[in-house]
């Protein structure tokens, strides 16, 4: 297996704390991998139009890239960027018509040939790396921490890219090897308000309640997510849904590569809790996870 | 080269019954989702999960109900399309394993094909925009601009 990194636009600027943990845990863990050096954006959503091609070049494009530097794998960080990547890669394996159009279209780069496999980071801990190999490099347990998992929809769904098919719970067997206690939530896999935050704000903001509601009725000491959208729903935009009223109580959001940093003992400066707010810095000072000095 | 099976849209009958413009907005519909809203039995359970569905003015049942009548125009009125995030929850969920976000993302777009704009970027106010990360303006974009 050879395995490139696809990185996507969000985790170069605004989703830094997502990514640079996660790259660097990858060393810790043996993992060979090869940053893509050429990309483009993915798209961000998948179009689901029988006629509109166009909008698969992007991400059939960045598999092109992956071929071209003899790689058999494409993993990504991103929720959005695994969910787009992933089913134009199975459009056009399963459509010759439509990949043989779009490679014609691309008639500057190589032919996709359809040998590329795309899988989620949490995929290839699970999968490739192994729960219990992954607990064993944890320095710093994350005992007692109890975190409320979310999925949101872009890793589940719809099912034939979903990377917990079955519902083990990919996320929950994360956290218990590093020691946390992942909670139930009724909202787990719930959408969060996507990208509707920007198009009609007060739906947006009544999704993310539903989700900090969630969170906040199983008792959960902070929000575990993989996705920047759902970040900044959940997480930057988390004082308005509050101030919203209701029974809603601040939750503090993290992503689970920031835990997974956290855990293996990584520096701070991968991990990144400046980007946090600062109720995340202090769960993990309090429960002393991390220096004060350090966040 | 190993896959997913080729998704070979099934040709849709539209009854005889339904005048002519509607037929031709439905096959249209028929045409960019792929889906035939047909083998719908009613049973409602994508307005059951679906999280937008407080917003649309009548469920996305109802939407496709009437697009059994070929009443496309009263769909777009409805602003289904437009609130629908395509979670794919009702999807997952369907009974009849209809792909329902792919119709009303075809609802969506004859609307933006028509040059129609479901959102106004200047009123997005500047303090969301620059606190927003590029997927969701990319997405956003993406699904309700034309």
């Amino acid at each position: 297996m050879r395995i490139a990194y696809y990185p996507g636009c969000t985790m170069k600027t605004r989703a830094a704390s997502l990514e640079l943990a996660a790259v660097e845990a990858l060393n810790v863990l043996g993992v060979e991998f090869t940053e893509l050096e050429r990309w483009n954006c993915c798209g961000a959503v998948f179009s689901l139009a029988e006629d509109d091609l166009i909008h698969h070049v992007a991400p059939v494009r960045n598999l092109v890239r992956a071929q071209q530097e003899g790689c058999d794998t494409v993993v990504t960080i991103c929720s959005q960027c695994y969910n787009t990547l992933a089913r134009a890669n199975l459009l056009v394996r399963g459509d010759q018509e439509k990949l043989e159009t779009i490679n014609r279209f691309m008639d500057e780069e190589p032919d996709y040939e359809g040998g590329i496999e795309v899988i989620h980071y949490l995929t290839l801990l699970r999968d490739h790396v192994g729960w219990d190999a992954l607990k064993a490099k944890v320095v710093r347990p994350l005992d007692g921490l109890k975190v409320a998992p979310f999925y949101g929809c872009t890793l589940l769904r719809p099912d034939e890219v979903s990377i917990d098919p079955l519902h083990e719970g990919v996320l929950e067997q994360f956290l218990l090897a590093l020691g946390a206690e992942p909670v139930a939530h009724s909202a787990a896999t719930e959408c969060c308000g996507s990208y509707q935050m920007l198009a009609h704000p007060e739906e947006g903001m009544q999704r993310a309640a539903k989700v900090i509601g969630s969170a906040n009725h199983a008792g959960a000491e902070a929000l575990v997510l993989s996705c920047p959208l759902c970040e900044y729903n959940l997480g930057t935009r988390q004082s308005d849904v509050v101030a919203m009223g209701g029974e809603l109580k601040p939750v503090p959001t993290l992503y689970f590569t920031q835990l997974l940093g956290i855990a293996l003992g990584l520096e701070p400066d991968l991990y990144r809790l400046d980007l946090a707010g600062p109720e995340a810095r202090d769960l993990l000072v309090e429960k002393n996870f991390v220096a004060a000095a350090t966040v | 080269m190993e896959g997913e099976p080729a998704t070979t849209p099934t040709p849709v009958e539209i009854p005889g019954n339904i005048d002519p413009v509607r037929r031709a907005a439905l096959a249209k519909v028929a045409e960019l989702s792929g889906e035939n809203v047909y083998e719908c039995m009613q049973c409602g359970t994508c307005s059951a999960v679906c999280p937008m569905v407080d917003s649309m003015n009548f469920t996305t049942r109802q939407g496709i109900h009437y697009l059994q009548f070929g009443m496309v125009e009263k769909v777009i009125d409805a602003r289904i399309g437009e609130y629908c995030a395509s979670c794919h929850t009702c999807q997952v969920r369907c009974p009849r394993g209809i792909e329902v976000p792919k119709i009303f993302e075809a609802v969506r777009l004859l609307s933006l094909r028509m040059n129609e704009d479901l959102i106004t970027l200047s009123e997005i106010p500047k303090e969301t925009l620059e606190g927003a990360p590029q997927i969701a303006m990319v997405s956003a974009f993406r699904k309700l601009t034309a």
